[in-house]
């Protein structure tokens, strides 16, 4: 149970956290995203791929040593808040506090904003504006803690994002054909290998979200609990990585380093599927804050 | 495949012996190129304050600190160069530039330009900006700073690759290459699927 005391400073403590996140995931790769990498250049045989990949290990290396940004792409801010239905939180204020803290990582590290307005094209230069930060936020049953999660979002994947609203005669072939025919198109873009989201089911907005939880929020190597599904993430892998696009699409056996699915029910008429894509850089920062606003930051 | 070291300015000839797969490094300086200045350059007509003979362009617009009258980088990555692509002919056939370095490839008009004016296009590692940021020694000149960060940059580079040569002056585009050999394998990998 969380103390007077302790609640008001908790604002604070997310402010804090919810910044020193931002730049922690634009420099510390997760370590399950790095083994991956490198798995991969142990895998390739070619000239070419080796060579990319190897640039790629090098550029974290020299990220860990001079505390510097991997990708210069500072991204959209996303940030994925799971609640303890036992504390006692006032979530416009948690909201205030996330939103605070990432302007104040913009304006002090400082990082440079790539937040602007759809139609007039201003940047704030805060990583903010109306709606963004964008903050999902999820409550867990009979727990005290506070999670969050940040996941800065590049353009150069985000722009390679698919939805089909297939119907239910196109079944789960029509579903595989779309996931490799959107990999093929997205090509070099998004600066493969990357990671693959597949969102499957639900309506067309939850389709596209459930890809995006599965593109950025699973640590690598994961595989869904649904066995299915499971089997039909590494079923997809397989496949997409004989497209051969390989690291940077200059050719290679890796495209991916991970493809995963989330799904949810739809509806009796529908059969949605969407792709989203996390690039090389798949980064991602986590922190938790327990009942008494301790601080334990993970990835 | 062949690996060469280059130095800047280039010339005809170094462009011209290189083939898709060959592995790039350069030594001298490389100018930042992007959208904004290019569109003054092109679509208003202006011509670049500085000479691009000879020039590898790498398209970019860098994060960079002022400091006592100059600029020094603070974190120097490489965009897209797709919707840069209606703009190589112009920098290699009115001002001489010999390479573009880039992320994910270009089309015909840059395929079209660097076989007629003899240039290439070299593909760096997008996302490694720490990398590319520790590759590049200093920041030497700037010019239409009213572009910031989009303008011209020039930067002073040592050992600066691998870059792979993904685009050639013979019309060979290692993108469409992967790419078509991808789409030959389609059909199988449909077949295993079961689709
Ligand atoms: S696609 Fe990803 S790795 Fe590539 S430049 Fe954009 S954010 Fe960086």
């Amino acid at each position: 149970m969380t103390t007077a005391s302790v609640n008001g400073e908790l604002y604070s403590i997310v402010e804090d956290t919810a910044k020193s996140l931002y730049i922690k995931a634009l420099k510390d790769l997760p370590p399950d995203v790095r083994r991956a990498l490198q798995k991969a250049y142990e895998t390739e045989t070619e000239d070419t791929p080796r060579k990319v990949l190897s640039t790629m290990l090098e550029a974290i290396a020299i990220s860990d040593d001079k505390q510097r940004l991997l990708c210069q792409d500072t991204g959209i801010p996303l940030y994925f808040v799971k609640v303890g239905s036992r504390l006692n939180i006032d979530i416009p204020r948690l909201q205030e506090a996330i939103i605070r803290g990432t302007e104040r990582a913009t304006v002090e590290h400082p990082l440079r904003s790539s937040v602007c307005h759809p139609i007039k094209r201003t940047n704030h230069q805060t990583s903010t504006g109306y709606r963004i930060p964008l903050i999902n936020l999820d409550f867990v049953k009979d727990d005290d803690t506070l999670e969050i999660l940040m996941v800065p979002k590049g353009s150069g994947s985000e722009n390679m994002s698919f939805l089909k609203m297939l119907i239910p005669a196109e079944g789960i072939r029509g579903v595989k054909k779309f996931i490799i025919d959107s990999v093929l198109e997205a090509g070099a873009n998004p600066c493969p290998p990357f990671v693959i989201g597949v969102g499957l089911g639900g309506t067309a907005d939850l389709c596209v979200k459930l890809a995006k939880l599965a593109a950025v929020t699973r640590p690598l190597g994961s595989r869904n609990d649904d066995p299915d599904i499971a089997a039909l993430e590494e079923e997809l892998l397989e496949a997409v990585n004989q497209l051969g696009i390989g690291p940077m699409g200059l050719g290679g056996k890796t495209t991916a380093l991970a493809l995963n699915i989330e799904y949810a029910y739809t509806h009796i008429t529908q059969n949605p599927v969407a792709v989203n894509i996390q690039c090389w850089p798949a980064r991602r920062a986590r922190a938790k804050i327990d009942a008494c606003g301790r601080v334990e930051f993970g990835y | 495949m062949a690996e060469y070291r280059l130095t800047t300015p280039l010339s005809e000839e170094d462009v011209r012996k290189l083939k898709v797969g060959d592995t790039v490094f350069l030594e001298g300086t490389i100018f930042g190129i992007r959208d904004a200045n290019l569109i003054r350059m092109f679509e208003h007509n202006v011509p670049p304050p500085v000479d691009l003979t000879g020039a590898a362009c790498i398209h970019t617009a860098p994060n960079v600190r002022k400091v006592n009258g100059g600029y020094e980088k603070v974190c120097i990555g490489t965009t897209t160069s797709s919707r840069m692509d209606r703009f190589t002919p112009g920098l290699m056939g009115q001002y001489g530039v010999r390479a573009i370095i880039g992320k994910a490839g270009m089309m015909e008009a840059s395929m079209e330009a660097m076989k007629k004016y003899g240039g290439c296009y070299l593909a760096i590692v997008g996302g490694a900006a720490s990398w590319e940021t520790e590759k590049i020694q200093a920041i030497e000149g700037v010019w239409w700073e009213d572009l910031m960060p989009e303008a011209i940059w020039k930067f002073r580079v040592r050992d600066f690759g691998p870059l792979i040569v993904a685009m050639d002056s013979e019309g060979n585009n290692m993108y469409y290459q992967v790419k078509a050999r991808a789409r030959d394998r389609l059909a199988d990998i449909y077949k295993r699927l079961g689709i």
